[in-house]
């Protein structure tokens, strides 16, 4: 190990090497086709193509809706995640276990399915909407789900767990007993929280933040599905490239990414300047309190049961319609008639069935290509620099490696997949007369590139954990770099890289927002059917898809867990 | 000739000098210590040993050859680190038979390293365990055996003991210098703890600030302390600042005390010789102050107040205050002794050591 960084050993160049040519194909190269593009008109540079967008109302008013429902969506999922992670982390009551057993769920929920969950229970004719119109007798639904309220209680269902998680974490690892030194000095519960707890928790409240920000700004099918005529900027991009108008849509790209990154820079500015030193942090975890008094325990059940409950009914809604017979479900509350032909229909029709091929090749390609490329990254950001010489390898590009890596993370999906499709929709300086695009790989390169930051971190995290002794302890007893890396290094890392695979593989198979714009009939996901399932009004079938992207989802997530678990 | 040779090497960890030109030598069946606090150099300076590090200049030689750039795993040195980093996913035997596996050796062979690696260090029967199921003190034994198994060449300890308790830490001592002899092996062992380096080793060379300032048997490094860096970190000491009076290049030197005012005089050898004009610093040890009645002042003996009489089982130490010279004496039985009372102090002049200052 040592060794390798004060020496340009053969496999290091080889490493350096993949690194930069998959960063440069896949990252640089796309991006800077996107970014000159823009600044382009009929070869010459101008800024007229960002003069023509902003002079439109309508481009004007999907940047100030983007930002606003994101706005929006962080404070909601604030107000909801929050006081959830105090009540399920801090205290035990009857009922807890099964809330905190099931609060993850909207995460690994694919957008495009839990959209469609969404309208099947809240939607106008769905369960709920009809079931108040029979109970009270109503001459129309009680509601429609459009605009703002419907995007933002989607967003709200989909995205509180980014604070639910990050707080809870976060909780579980202050230091206990520097709230119990706050109260010996007579600080009450109130101050406590406000002086200890809350100060404490600012990372993970920005990180959450954070994430629900740049998860909603690049939600698409919820505005696509039940936004009405909010405009967001995502939607303008897919409907400008829809008509054909490509200059718009890689400009209100451009405007999109740099909305994005920004949101990226200035919360991590400012997460930075609060980090608190892990070390200092090694005091026994706070036992949850039991809660005494009766009242206030049963609230909490109720709570605990009643949020369950709302996490757990698009899924069941989803399960019902897709054993319902689609003409048999008309003005009841819930379908009268099941079956399960909207099954046997989806697997053995061959145009059906092909989807399923499709999308499992396609995301299993990705997922493996993800996780051998990120042990090339990662094996040049964790190597251990020799800290006495700025080596070749120095902490300036591992930095830059890091961020490269990241980009396609922090970019919506829109963008990357307009990013590709812009660099190579067309013969281009890299690859020669080959055209990407309109070919089975497009969407396999898509997937990879949006999803192996994901890998690389889960990997990176696990090889950080590692103790650097132990390499050094083989290296002293005799065993050579490859045998160093087969019997120490891989034997305790890959649970984890398994792990960041498996997640990155399910997230790719229900990935929707690139696929429906660079698809192409030859490799048609399963996400694409649903839409499709849906806009002919096939529900059952619709259903059916979304149920059994959730069944191989729930048990990727199970075995990852698994292993997530024995590497602990 | 000696067996390990270090010759003028260097190490910068940014712009600090980590490890600032030391030269040692390490003889065959020698049980040398690096000693020194914490920050010294001594970790640092067993890893370029190890090889885990690169000296940024100076070279290495082992068994009179150049290895200052043979990567660890071709040195054949066995290593015992600080954590012990045993490899959590192999069991007591596969830990012990890494090394082992990395020579190839055959299945028979292996099995009886193991075997009696374990045997020496008292864990037969532990070969199936888990590393995680194992107590601190056997997972110390682990590494041990890990690091014998391949019968190595010199043996590195990386401050082995420092997570055991305060007991198990005196027993595993004992353990340990008696393997090493018993197995004729020769060990370079870095600690912080004076006492230890005391018990443990034939030859020691003390660290401060990156430089090795002294080198000798345990037992010359307490007497004879070459600077008040030494005096300071070995042991309890009484550093008193003096002025020179006499510039005769007689053995003899006569000094005043700059605090109290007191003359003392003491032995001062041809190559110290200290200066007139500048402060120079005269050790005693607290067990070496003599403490009795009052009689008339001489030459190193003068007249204190007792301060503070602090009981420790055994001994005493008792806190003096000499007409503003603060000492420490250490005494078996504090009989007749009171605080606030006066008494007479003695610091007999073949126990006081004049100091090279610091530079």
């Amino acid at each position: 190990m040592q060794k390798l960084t004060s020496k340009l050993t053969p496999s290091f160049l080889v490493l350096i090497l993949v690194t930069s040519l998959v960063l440069l194909y896949g990252v640089i190269y796309p991006n800077l086709a996107v970014f000159t593009t823009s600044f382009q008109q009929a070869g010459n540079w101008t800024l007229s193509n960002y003069r023509d967008a902003l002079s439109q109302r309508i481009v004007i008013e999907a940047i100030f809706n983007s930002i606003v429902l994101s706005l929006l969506s962080v404070l909601f999922c604030a107000l909801v995640g929050v006081p959830l992670a105090f009540l399920f982390e801090r205290y035990t009551f009857p009922g807890r276990r099964i809330f905190a057993a099931l609060a993850a769920l909207p995460l690994v929920l694919p957008p495009l399915v839990g959209t469609v969950a969404f309208i099947f229970l809240c939607g106008e004719s769905g369960i709920l909407a009809r079931g108040l119109q029979h109970l009270f007798r109503l001459q129309n639904a009680p509601w429609t789900l459009r605009g703002w309220a419907a995007l933002l209680l989607f967003h709200t269902y989909t995205m509180y767990p980014f604070f639910y998680v990050l707080t809870g974490a976060g909780l579980r690892r202050v230091d206990a007993s520097l709230a119990e030194a706050a109260r010996s000095l007579g600080a009450m519960r109130l101050r406590v929280l406000r002086r200890v707890l809350l100060p404490q928790l600012t990372p993970s409240l920005i990180a959450a933040a954070l994430l629900t920000f740049m998860t909603s700004m690049a939600s698409f099918s919820a505005p696509l599905l039940f936004g009405g005529n909010i405009r967001v900027l995502t939607l303008e991009i897919y409907t400008a490239r829809q008509r054909g108008d490509f200059t718009m849509a890689v400009t209100e790209t451009v405007i999109l990414a740099v909305i994005s990154l920004s949101a990226l820079v200035v919360f991590q500015r400012y997460e930075g300047t609060r980090k608190f030193v892990a070390a200092a942090l090694k005091g026994a975890t706070k036992r949850r309190e039991p809660i005494a008094n009766g009242t206030v325990r049963a609230l909490a059940t109720f709570t605990a049961i009643g949020f369950s409950v709302v996490l757990v009914l698009p899924v069941a809604t989803l399960i019902i319609v897709s054993f319902a017979r689609d003409d048999s479900w008309t003005t009841e509350t819930l379908p009268a008639v099941y079956t399960t032909a909207n099954f046997v229909r989806i697997f053995t029709e061959p145009q059906s069935s092909e989807v399923f091929f499709n999308s499992l090749s396609m995301s299993a390609i990705a997922a493996v290509a993800a996780l051998l490329w990120s042990f090339c990254v990662v094996t040049l950001v964790v190597r251990r620099s020799s800290k006495s010489k700025p080596n070749l390898f120095a902490s300036g590009s591992k930095r830059l490696l890091s961020l490269l890596v990241l980009i396609p993370w922090a970019l919506p999906g829109t963008v990357v997949a307009v990013a590709v499709a812009e660099a190579y929709g067309q013969p281009s300086l890299l690859l020669g007369s080959f055209v990407l695009v309109g070919t089975f790989w497009i969407l396999p390169f898509v997937y990879f590139l949006r999803f192996m930051p994901l890998v690389v971190r889960a990997l990176q995290a696990s090889m950080e954990q590692l103790d650097p002794a132990l390499e050094e302890a083989a290296g002293s007893l005799g065993a050579r770099a490859w045998l160093r890396f087969v019997r120490v290094t891989l034997p305790l890392v890959w649970p984890g890289a398994v792990a960041g695979t498996l997640l990155a593989f399910v997230i790719a198979l229900g990935e929707y927002v690139a696929s429906v714009l660079v698809f192409v009939p030859i490799n048609r996901p399963i996400s694409i059917a649903i839409a499709s399932e849906l806009r002919d009004f096939n529900l059952g079938a619709a259903g059916a898809y979304g149920v059994v992207l959730i069944g191989i989802i729930a048990i990727s997530m199970i075995v990852a867990g698994k292993l997530e678990r024995w590497r602990s | 000739m000696p067996l390990l040779t270090l010759n003028h090497i260097s190490k910068l960890f940014g712009s600090t000098r980590a490890v600032n030109d030391v030269s040692l030598d390490v003889n065959q069946g020698e049980f040398f210590g690096l000693l020194g606090p914490s920050g010294c150099g001594k970790t640092t300076t067993l890893r370029m040993i190890a090889g885990l590090e690169h000296p940024d200049s100076g070279s290495i030689e082992f068994d009179g050859q150049n290895i200052t750039s043979l990567p660890p795993e071709r040195r054949g040195f066995g290593m015992v680190f600080q954590n012990y980093a045993l490899f959590p996913h192999l069991n007591v035997f596969e830990n012990v038979a890494f090394g082992l596996r990395a020579r190839h050796k055959p299945k028979t062979e292996l099995n009886e390293r193991v075997a009696s690696a374990l045997e020496l260090v008292q864990l037969p029967g532990y070969a199936q365990r888990r590393i995680d199921e194992l107590s601190g003190g056997q997972q110390q034994r682990v590494a041990i055996a890990r690091a014998i198994a391949i019968e190595p060449a010199l043996l590195l300890f990386d401050e082995p003991l420092s997570n055991l308790d305060v007991s198990l830490r005196e027993e595993t001592r004992g353990e340990l210098r008696e393997l090493v002899t018993r197995l004729g092996l020769t060990a370079v062992y870095v600690t912080h703890d004076q006492e230890e380096a005391f018990a443990l080793c034939d030859q020691i060379s003390v660290m401060v600030g990156g430089k090795l300032v002294q080198s000798g048997k345990p037992r010359e490094l307490y007497e004879e302390p070459a600077d008040i860096s030494v005096a300071r970190f070995l042991g309890r000491n009484n550093l008193i600042r003096t002025m020179r009076l006499s510039s005769s290049k007689t053995s003899d030197g006569e000094f005043k005390t700059l605090d109290g005012g007191h003359t003392l005089t003491c032995e001062v050898r041809h190559d110290d010789l200290a200066p007139l004009n500048k402060p120079v610093f005269l050790s005693i040890r607290p067990e070496q102050v003599l403490l009795g009645s009052p009689t008339s002042p001489t030459n190193n003996t003068f007249t204190g107040i007792v301060r503070e009489i602090v009981y420790a089982g055994a001994t005493s130490t008792v806190r003096l205050d000499a007409n503003g010279l603060l000492l420490e004496a250490l005494v078996l039985q504090p009989n007749g002794l009171k605080v606030g009372t006066e008494c007479n102090v003695t610091l007999p002049r073949e126990h006081l050591r004049l100091l090279r200052n610091e530079q």
